[in-house]
């Protein structure tokens, strides 16, 4: 089975984040593989393992997404493909995203695509259901199990907190949720062997994409922090009492209750 | 161009769901002369609804009925939201950014050529010129996002929007109109009911979220009451969710679910940064926890320390008298 991976390399989810001219600021900020696309990692090493095949990784980005495409190899995926936007494109979206990877997959024969279900960083959600839009093939996102029989796929979808038991048939894109796998963790032959394993590099210009063509549809004019929230009150006294002052906090001061 | 503005109308066991009217709210936020388009799927009869997407601000509803549209696949759906497009040709779409919302409107976006601002917490106009406002980071940040070219489609947040006033004097058209779907390759097979009976995390006005302070899945119990008489939702943080006191679906966090309730009420929650992006939004935030070092008093408005065993049977009595 042909099996791909997107994946994105965001900022830590320990990190703090700071803004300078109107940027994230990410000096020194540690760098990880989108949580979600970690499942998608996972599911798709499991998913060859069963059914034989190969796992390719894919990143648009930067040249630093690299570190990342090692981490998902050492894994165990077989192959990372990065390409490279950083001296072709100032900002793209994701409309811009899709694209770039919708002409990566034109002479490709996926059967299989996992992604994270989104990004931690700009949460859209939106790159998988568009690349699987302009490939014509289906798509089932926020995936919590999945078993493929010959040509089918036996889903477990999460929908707000509900299970929604779903069939399809390959190929297929999928969006992988928490709760699908636990990610293992790269072992040290893992790591060795990463380092030999192939690594493609491909900008725009090699997918036979112009600038033009995919220009952004949507611009960030503007970042901010949300204002500092201020620590609030610490009641006092006997327990009772505190309860009793909260209740009648909630409902005259906050007036939520 | 025209200016017309569609509404993704989106129902939930045959309610239209409270994101639906913020959506029409944002819409006429968007273009407050053009028309705004009301549109529903189902399979069932959808005039209540529709008069309900009227009622609150919506200038005329249209229905789509079909049995593929009983229950939401993205194809089904897709198809049929397609061709009312293609013959309405609206210059906006705006939709709620649930679980539908997020699986539909890329679909969408992506067959109309089309960019898509998602999980929209605010807008404005500036000269005419329509600014979103996003969280970024799971809420660490913000991003004012415009659209550049085609389409102005969004998905807004639930609860950060207000609804118009329900107005029941209202009147407006409703068309039912044929459509014709084909070629679905997904079938839902079942869906098991997981979720806590009643209101949905996402859209709840309280939540009351456990952490590892809550010890078990037992010593949820008490949080389950206390949001029942509160009338929310149970959330919990990561920590919970790993030691399997509850289901991933009630995480709250920058990995699980960014909330933005009128209440939090964070309960043995110490408050790593993780968690916090994902709630620290909410209008009003209560923490009890024993430890009077915790981080998540950093970010309360009211906090009491103490064992949160001995104080939830106390808070669930008291809220009860003032419901009464």
């Amino acid at each position: 089975m042909d099996i791909y991976v997107l994946l994105k390399r965001t900022f830590d989810t320990e990190e703090k984040i700071n803004v300078s001219s109107g940027k994230i600021e990410d000096d020194g900020a540690e760098f990880i593989i989108n949580p979600y696309d970690e499942y998608a990692v996972e599911e798709a090493i499991n998913q060859r393992d069963v059914h034989g095949g190969e796992v390719t990784v894919v990143t648009v980005g930067e040249e630093e997404s690299e570190k990342q495409l090692r981490t998902a190899l050492a894994m165990g995926a077989d192959k990372a493909v990065l390409i490279n936007t950083e001296e072709d494109l100032d900002e793209g979206d994701q409309y811009t995203t899709s694209r770039i990877l919708e002409a990566y997959f034109k002479d490709k024969e996926a059967d299989l695509i996992l992604a994270g279900n989104v990004a931690i960083d700009e949460a859209s959600g939106q790159v998988g259901p568009r690349l699987a839009e302009l490939l014509g093939i289906s798509f089932i996102t926020t995936i919590t199990s999945l078993k493929i029989e010959d040509n089918n796929a036996f889903i477990e979808k999460d929908i707000e907190g509900d299970v929604e038991v779903v069939e399809s048939s390959l190929p297929l894109l999928v969006t992988c949720q928490q709760g699908l796998n636990e990610p293992r963790y790269p072992s040290l032959p893992g790591i060795m062997k990463a380092k030999k394993k192939p690594l493609e590099e491909l900008e725009i210009d090699d997918l036979d994409l112009d600038e033009d063509d995919i220009e952004a549809k949507t611009k960030t004019v503007e970042i901010f922090l949300p204002p500092e929230k201020e620590a609030g009150r610490v009641l006092e006294g006997d327990i009772g009492d505190q309860v009793e002052e909260l209740v009648s906090l909630l409902k005259n001061n906050a007036k939520v209750l | 161009m025209s200016d017309k503005c569609l509404v993704i109308g989106e129902a939930r066991e045959g309610t239209l769901r409270n994101v639906s009217f913020e959506a029409i709210a944002a819409a006429q936020k968007l273009q407050s002369d053009g028309e705004i388009i009301g549109v529903i799927c189902g399979n069932t009869d959808l005039e209540n609804q529709a008069k309900e997407m009227i009622y609150y601000g919506a200038d005329r509803v249209i229905t789509l009925k079909h049995e593929n549209l009983e229950a939401y696949t993205s194809e089904g759906y897709g198809q049929a939201l397609l061709k009312v497009i293609k013959d309405e040709n609206p210059s906006g779409i705006v939709m709620g950014h649930t679980s539908v919302g997020k699986d539909l409107t890329p679909k969408l976006a992506s067959k109309l050529d089309s960019g898509l601002v998602s999980d929209v917490v605010d807008l404005e106009l500036d000269n005419g010129k329509a600014v979103f406002t996003r969280p970024i980071y799971s809420g660490k940040a913000f991003e004012k996002k415009i659209i550049t070219s085609g389409l102005t489609f969004i998905t807004i947040r639930p609860n950060n929007i207000p609804a118009l006033e329900r107005d029941e004097s209202r009147s407006g058209g409703i068309s039912t109109k044929e459509i014709d779907i084909a070629g679905i390759r997904t079938v839902i097979k079942d869906v098991i009911r997981k979720a806590a009976e009643g209101v949905d995390l996402s859209e709840a006005n309280v939540i009351v979220a456990g952490g590892r302070g809550v010890k078990s899945e037992e010593g949820f119990k008490p949080l389950y009451e206390l949001a029942e008489v509160l009338g929310g939702a149970v959330g919990a943080s990561r920590g919970a969710c790993d030691a399997e006191y509850c289901d991933y679906s009630l995480q709250i966090g920058q990995t699980g679910k960014v909330v933005t309730p009128d209440l939090y009420i964070a309960v043995g929650i110490s408050g790593a940064i993780q968690h916090l992006a994902g709630m620290s939004n909410s209008k009003v935030i209560v923490a009890i926890n024993k430890d009077p070092e915790a981080n998540i008093f950093n970010i309360a408005d009211y906090g009491i320390v103490g064992d949160l065993f001995e104080i939830i049977p106390l808070l669930i009595e008291e809220v009860k008298k003032i419901k009464q």
